[in-house]
């Protein structure tokens, strides 16, 4: 009951915020399996990703997150586990360590949709970075589930790395058409092809 | 007549001229569909005007039932949208974000808190000299000099056009008019409506008989039919609310003129910017019209100019 209290008020204190609305340019929202792969310019960028979702998507969409980051706190553990209900990935790059994408692959199974950031690390610059693999192991291993690109606009203004107060500006989060991984597609291909996807949503 | 009869009058007026409109629109509507267009693009940005009128009226009203505080926490959230909608229009760096959080936290509140406190000293010097010599020292504190002055300039301007000149609606309430004690919430009406309304009649007298384009590099829908038809005709109705005001009829209608005038010329600069933005409107929260500052973007330029004469001739 708190957890839900506090959700609505995180994510209507987001939305007043940045008077940010869903955009679905290239798809509707639907209650399936799915990979919302975003750019990563804040903090709060899963925030507003997740709070801009109709609420039943909402319900059965979880955000992919470092363990060592929310992990560290009592108040970050239980935001991102009974809040957020995120999904915790280790992020060590220790290549003895099993497979990182393991819970996610698991969220997937389970009829969950995810919401990951490719860029791997919250993007300071103007220009977005080149993808980490994992969204390519997730299309390899999950072929059916869709690929949704989503541009997050200005939100790297409301709350830039090293503040913790936001500043209310307008934000508009878009969705683009879902796609999938390429029968003869190999990974760098791949990955840029994603890329792009996010990129021309620039523009619409 | 006692002031609130007046306001509901008014309201009155406002109603049924909105009721009016309401009936035009749907009839050409039903016009256009019957023709087989059934989505006439500028019927249905004309009715979805009309409804958004509705809206704004009614928070208006809402505002007034509540009093002094109601007008000014309305105008308070109005100037925290439009300098919403510039900012998110204006490029500032990372090293902004200090001096557009105390922008938006303390200085947009602060503004307001002096109408209410009825500081008329500090009211009309806190943005123009406090603040513009505050905001650049956070600026240089940041230690982030690329387009220095250009980032200062504006967020200066933001807070001057969003924030100090949206305030001088509700400080209509500071000012003492002898004879006119109690009504002041008249003054504001009487500005807000013939603001508005000659934003509207010039629309419709474009609509009806624009030819030539004012600034066509400006702006596409105003044009030199729009614009004197609806100047002169907000004046006359200005001249026909003197009643509410503590001006004659000639006065109220020569001051109608001039914040007709004023509002006219701050569209035109208003759109400048967005064009030199390579946008059309400044945001899409009133459906039909664009953003905040679309609508107010006239009142903006009329409000200070207004407050001013009427502090400078009619007060004791």
């Amino acid at each position: 009951m708190l957890e839900r209290v506090v959700a609505s008020a995180i994510t209507g204190c987001a939305r007043t915020l940045t008077g940010a609305r869903a955009h679905w340019v290239g798809c509707e929202p639907q209650i399936r399996p799915r990979i919302y792969y975003a750019n990563h310019t804040s903090h709060i960028d899963f925030v507003l990703l997740w709070a801009v979702l109709p609420p039943a998507v909402r319900a059965c969409t979880r955000p992919v997150a470092a363990a060592d980051y929310w992990s560290s706190s009592g108040l970050r553990r239980y935001l991102i586990h009974r809040v957020f209900h995120g999904v915790l990935v280790d992020r060590g790059g220790d290549p003895k360590a099993k497979d990182p994408l393991v819970p996610v692959v698991a969220a997937l199974d389970a009829k969950q949709s995810v919401i990951i950031f490719p860029e791997g690390t919250r993007n300071l610059g103007e220009q977005m970075l080149p993808f980490k693999s994992g969204l390519y192991h997730l299309a390899r291993q999950r072929p059916g589930v869709e690929l949704i690109p989503v541009w997050i606009e200005n939100l790297n203004r409301v709350m830039p790395k090293g503040h913790l107060l936001p500043v209310p500006l307008l934000c508009s989060v878009r969705f683009g058409a879902a796609l999938g991984l390429g029968d003869a597609e190999d990974k760098a291909a791949f990955l840029q092809r994603a890329r792009q996807a996010i990129l021309d949503l620039q523009t619409i | 007549m006692t002031a609130s009869q007046q306001t509901w009058l008014l309201f009155g007026g406002v109603f049924a001229m909105l009721t009016f409109a309401s009936a035009v629109g749907w009839l050409l509507q039903l016009r256009s569909a019957g023709r087989g267009h059934p989505q006439h693009p500028g019927i249905a940005n004309l009715n979805a005007r009309i409804k958004a009128w509705w809206v704004i009226v009614g928070l208006i009203g809402v505002a007034l039932l509540f009093g002094r505080g109601g007008v000014i926490v309305l105008f308070a959230l109005v100037s925290f949208f439009a300098l919403r909608e510039f900012i998110t229009l204006t490029p500032t760096r990372r090293g902004d974000h200090v001096a557009l959080a105390v922008a938006f936290f303390l200085v947009l509140p602060e503004q307001y808190v002096l109408v209410a406190m009825d500081w008329y000293g500090m009211f009309s010097i806190f943005i123009p000299v406090y603040v513009f010599l505050l905001l650049p020292i956070i600026a240089a504190l940041s230690a982030d000099t690329t387009h220095f002055l250009e980032r200062g300039a504006k967020i200066q301007w933001g807070l001057m056009i969003c924030v100090y000149c949206i305030s001088h609606v509700p400080a209509l309430l500071m000012l003492d008019i002898p004879g006119y004690h109690g009504r002041n919430v008249l003054l504001i009406c009487f500005l807000v409506l013939v603001v508005q309304m000659s934003d509207v009649l010039q629309y419709v007298w474009g609509k009806l008989l624009g030819r030539r384009r004012v600034a066509p590099e400006l702006s596409p829908s105003k044009t030199v039919a729009g614009f004197v038809g609806g100047v002169l005709s907000a004046s006359l109705l200005g001249a026909a609310m003197w009643w509410i005001t503590p001006f004659t009829a000639w006065q109220a209608g020569a001051m109608a003129l001039l914040i007709a005038l004023m509002g006219f010329l701050g569209g035109l600069v208003m759109s400048a910017i967005k064009r030199d933005r390579g946008v059309k409107d400044w945001g899409a929260m009133i459906e039909g019209h664009g953003g905040m500052l679309d609508r107010l973007d006239s009142v903006c330029f009329a409000a200070p100019i207004f407050f001013h004469l009427t502090r400078y001739y009619f007060t004791a």
